[in-house]
């Protein structure tokens, strides 16, 4: 009952509402819990309410992470394979 | 879905998976307790014990609202229901929890009762408009996560100058549970292993990651936050078992996308004029537990069905063979009770961590087949 999920924010209402896109159907969320909020934002919505901004930036980061981890993985096995080819 | 399909990728999960092997010391054992239900699932249903080595073992917190309500709470919101000119609404879990004599909020309403679900607590605004001889209940329950939201609705009746809409309030805060699960008795004497914590992700966007440092400075436990997606997940476990690995032991926050140390203030200023810490409030498996929970502040005093209503406090009777109260201590698993599977199903939860899908019993009985056999490494890297 605790989950909310990432939705777009497609168009702005008043201070308090906006319409976000939810799977595909576009639906009003309550937005008074988060200010500075524009059209292409990405919210966390539970029950409704938006809990707070994603931000763009440091989930680009946190992907990086895991892109670096699968490369030195693929490194990895690599030089696993080399070694057990020679 | 955008930032929920790329932390959810098969192939980095691996590899995060293979570094954990790496880097876990087969010297020791991690035992890393998921404060929250929403990682209890995520942790079952992407089967993440079986990407684990044996020796990293994911303990479950209490962190799941439906299964920590006492069982005197439900059944003072079940003698509400019974009330005529009461309608009573809720989320959609509570409703199948058991309360005393295994009556339960779905059985009081084939009685005739007006019991609804809600999707949003803003719909029980709109029942109350549209019932004006009736009075309309809304049984809150909930984390930092679900509080928020219940504090501007009764804000916002008392601008509406509803007359016949209350809330009976049971919203609980993550830290203070945090606290009980190391002044346990098992804490104490050892029998609680815990090594680290997997810190809320929604819970941490609204109140930030500053309430976790005392438990590094405190207790000697680190906290990583982490997002809910199995990368999320796994990325944490890695993150706890360096600072373990390290003898480092800080709050750290892997779910930077959204959360800051600060939290959601504008947030935190609406549940504060609203609400205010209770003295003290029964957990169950953890008992009572003081400044654990909030309460409709005085000057909202006509929205607080407890004051409306002269709501007696109740106490339960739990099931006695149930063991939810040591599963929510972190010191049994679902396996340990003799009831679960047969009789206590999803269907047919005879304990309140059967019901939710955020329990940890529910979450065994679904996912079970994933939880126990261990993936070999070799498979792991085919
Ligand atoms: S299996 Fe059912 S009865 Fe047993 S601990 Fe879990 S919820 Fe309680």
């Amino acid at each position: 009952m605790c989950l909310a999920i990432p939705v777009r924010i497609e168009a702005l209402i008043d201070a308090e509402r906006a319409l976000a896109d939810i799977g595909g159907v576009r639906k009003e969320i309550n937005i008074a819990l988060v200010d500075d909020l524009s059209v292409g934002d990405y919210v966390i919505l539970h029950v409704g309410y938006a809990l707070n901004k994603l931000d763009p930036e440091e989930a680009a980061r946190t992907l990086a992470l895991f892109e670096e981890l699968g490369q030195l993985q693929e490194a990895y096995d690599e030089a696993q394979a080399g070694e057990g080819g020679a | 879905m955008k930032y929920v399909d790329e932390f959810r990728d098969g192939e980095k999960a691996r590899a995060l998976a293979e570094q954990i092997r790496k880097e876990a010391d087969p010297a020791r054992r991690y035992h890393l307790m998921e404060f929250c239900g929403g990682h209890t699932h995520a942790i079952f249903r992407y089967g993440i014990p079986g990407l684990l080595p044996e020796n990293v073992r994911l303990i479950h917190g209490p962190g799941c609202p439906v299964c920590v309500l006492p069982i005197g709470r439900l059944d003072m919101a079940i003698a509400l229901a019974r009330r005529p000119e009461v309608i009573l609404c809720t989320y959609g879990d509570m409703l199948r929890v058991p309360g005393s004599g295994r009556e339960s909020l779905m059985k009081v309403r084939a009685e005739g009762t007006d019991v609804r679900m809600l999707y949003s607590p803003a719909d029980a605004l709109k029942i109350a408009q549209q019932n004006p001889d009736k009075e309309v209940v809304f049984f809150a329950i909930g984390f930092e996560t679900t509080t928020p939201p219940t504090a501007l609705v009764i804000d916002q009746a008392a601008k509406l100058g509803l007359k016949n809409f209350s809330v009976f309030c049971n919203h609980v805060l993550t830290p203070a549970a945090m606290h009980a699960i190391l002044n346990t008795p098992e804490a104490d004497s050892g029998a609680l292993e815990l090594d680290g914590f997997i810190g809320p992700a929604h819970v941490s966007t609204v109140i930030g990651s500053a309430p976790y440092e005392p438990f590094p400075q405190q207790y000697k436990r680190p906290v990583v936050i982490a997002g809910f997606e199995p990368l999320d997940v796994l990325q944490a476990i890695l993150m706890l078992i360096r600072q373990l690995n390290d003898g480092r032991c800080e709050v750290e926050n892997e779910f930077i996308r959204a959360v800051s140390r600060e939290g959601n203030l504008k947030a935190q200023a609406a549940v504060s004029r609203v609400l205010e810490l209770r003295a003290s409030f029964e957990w169950r498996g953890l008992g009572a537990i003081p400044e654990s929970a909030l309460q409709i502040r005085s000057e909202y005093a006509e929205f607080d069905a407890e004051k409306r209503f002269g709501v007696e406090q109740l106490h339960g009777r739990e099931n006695k063979a149930c063991e939810c109260p040591s599963i929510l201590r972190g010191v049994k698993n679902p396996r340990d009770c003799v009831l679960f599977g047969d009789p206590c199903t999803p269907d047919n939860p005879l304990g309140s961590c059967m019901v939710s899908s955020e329990g940890a019993c529910a979450a065994y009985y679904s996912y079970g087949r994933f939880s126990e056999g261990r993936i070999p490494a070799e498979e792991l890297r085919a």
